[in-house]
């Protein structure tokens, strides 16, 4: 009897195999090429025409002439507060609801479920919704008036969804091994949340923070209704004062002129933002270091 | 150190949901010795271990029915974690924490309210000793548990659970997925733990049983749960099995 098998042909050496490779090699830095280059023509841009506002002054004064001229140093301080606020607010709640959801509550009970999917529906809302939200809620039921408290509350619940999830993500991320070794080793829950499960959680957990962080400074529409316009220097939180995209908002739409200005509190915006990213992973890296030791 | 507890299960049942896992296993575990429990994959060993420290408690749905006695005292009027102190666990798969060699062990001390310094390096020295690895990782306690071989890291486990100065060691496969050598390391350490403490090994090596264990139980799955097929010595049971499924699977006929 014949032997009929016919040799494989090497994958490599065929011809349609290698063109098709190529095109797909092309296709992907093509992808890769329009999104870095999209990222870096908008940074350029941004540092081209901001870079010529930025100085000492301009960070430390406040604006003049409804934002033409002067310094963006109360938007600053409101900002900084705002999102002080919603940290302040977010983060107990946030990781404390992520720890019940993962640790305390099954995956696929009722009661799991649902907040789930609430919270999934929550973060796809739009951030005026929110805004209008807050406005009704804690600038008028609760009293609090157009203030920075209200903005920074109305970003909390903004921010809480996304900041859960991940949390929530990252517990569900670590193996239940360590969950059943602490146990039987007769460890309570706590010790083992707080020195085993919080830290191998933490990847996840600075994800939701730095997404939520930069969800919160970066937001617009919800504070307009919430913290106001105001571009004076706050005295307390429960004055009303301009974040600083508002104020891109106001300088860029409504006041002719100020283009300029905008650019350059959009510069320091993005540095901002660029800067606590980087904080934030590296503090992260550090805490998990002293906790976890990574091989 | 008092001479450890026995063990003794009545009528033991554990369903998980609707699907029963084993049946009426009525068994007494000897004090200080080591017994084997042995049988084919899914007849409920690894599950009947997981009830004597009370783990079974963490799956979902689990339902247990009858009576574990530890000595004398009933393991549901014990607290679960002083219970958890007195029997220790060794699991299959090596689980180190993610810690630091010493955090390892340090951790769970703390935890049972050791917390003095000396005390914790005397307990941490003696406990590495007791499984032979002091030697190996004296100078490097404050690295990686993870950074051990697979051996070191389920000697690492022992320790850790020696450490809390147990009655009862629980062990799930402990020699399962390690190499040849580390296995025969960890089984060596095992020998060296009759007397002291009251040993339950489950393992699906048959030559192993017979060279380590005092006793041996079988399990087999029947009308769609574990049970309790037969217990004994090990002479008994692999020279003169009662049951014709003992004799069948010791010979290597089933199973």
């Amino acid at each position: 009897m014949t032997n009929e098998t016919i040799p494989p042909r090497s994958p490599v050496l065929s011809p349609q195999h290698s063109r098709s490779e190529w095109l797909s090699i092309t296709l992907i830095w093509l992808v890769v090429a329009l999104v870095t280059g999209a990222l870096l023509w908008l940074l350029t841009d941004i540092l081209w025409h901001g870079i010529g506002q930025i100085s000492w002054s301009f960070l430390t004064t406040a604006p003049l002439n409804a934002g033409r001229a002067g310094g963006i140093a109360p938007i600053l301080v409101s900002t900084g507060l705002i999102v002080g606020v919603c940290m302040a607010v977010s983060l107990p709640l946030g990781v404390g609801t992520a720890v019940l959801l993962a640790e305390f509550t099954a995956n696929e009970s009722w009661f799991g479920r649902s907040v789930r999917l609430s919270l999934d529906a929550l973060a796809g809302v739009p951030s005026i919704v929110f805004g209008l939200f807050g406005n009704a809620f804690f600038c008028k039921t609760l009293g609090l008036g157009f203030s920075i408290l209200s903005g920074g509350l109305t970003l909390a619940c903004m921010v809480l969804p996304i900041l859960i999830r991940s949390t929530q993500e990252g517990l569900r991320a670590v193996p239940d091994d360590y969950r059943r070794s602490a146990a039987a080793l007769g460890l309570s829950r706590t010790a083992t949340l707080w020195e085993l499960l919080l830290p191998a959680a933490m990847p996840g957990l600075v994800v939701g923070l730095l997404l939520g962080l930069g969800r919160a400074i970066a937001e617009t529409a919800a504070l307009i209704f919430t913290s106001g316009y105001v571009d004076r220097m706050p005295e307390s939180v429960w004055d009303s004062g301009r974040a600083l995209s508002v104020h891109i908002f106001d300088l860029a739409m409504n006041i002719s002129g100020g283009e300029s200005q905008a650019y350059g509190s959009t510069l320091v915006l993005v540095t901002i933002l660029v800067c606590i990213n980087g904080t934030v992973s590296w503090l992260a890296e550090r805490f998990r270091k002293s906790r976890i030791l990574v091989v | 150190m008092s001479y450890p507890p026995s063990l003794y299960t009545e009528q033991l049942s554990l369903h998980y949901g609707s699907k029963p896992a084993f049946r009426d296993i009525t068994l007494a575990i000897q004090p200080g010795e080591i017994t084997a429990l042995i049988g084919p994959s899914g007849c409920g060993k690894t599950s009947f271990l997981s009830c004597l420290n009370r783990l079974v408690e963490l799956t979902p749905k689990a339902q247990l029915s009858g009576r574990i006695l530890l000595g004398e005292q009933d393991v549901q009027a014990i607290d679960v974690i002083p219970l958890r102190r007195r029997v220790g666990m060794l699991f299959q798969k090596p689980n180190p924490f993610p810690l630091s060699i010493m955090r390892n062990i340090e951790f769970p001390l703390r935890e049972h309210g050791i917390r003095q310094r000396d005390e914790i390096d005397r307990i941490v020295e003696t406990s590495l000793k007791d499984v032979g690895l002091w030697e190996e990782v004296k100078d490097r306690l404050k690295t990686p548990a993870l950074s051990l071989s697979g051996g070191q890291q389920q000697r690492l486990c022992l320790a850790r659970a020696l450490a809390l100065n147990p009655q009862v060691l629980l062990m799930d496969e402990p020699c399962s997925a390690l190499d040849p050598l580390s296995s025969e390391v960890v089984e060596q350490l095992i020998v060296n733990l009759r007397g002291k403490y009251t040993l339950l090994v489950v393992t699906h090596n048959l030559a192993q049983a017979k060279r380590i264990a005092d006793r041996v139980a079988l399990f087999w799955v029947q009308d769609g749960a574990g049970q309790l097929i037969e217990a004994g010595l090990v002479s008994q049971l692999f020279d003169a099995p009662q049951h014709p499924l003992t004799a069948a699977y010791v010979t290597g006929a089933r199973g």
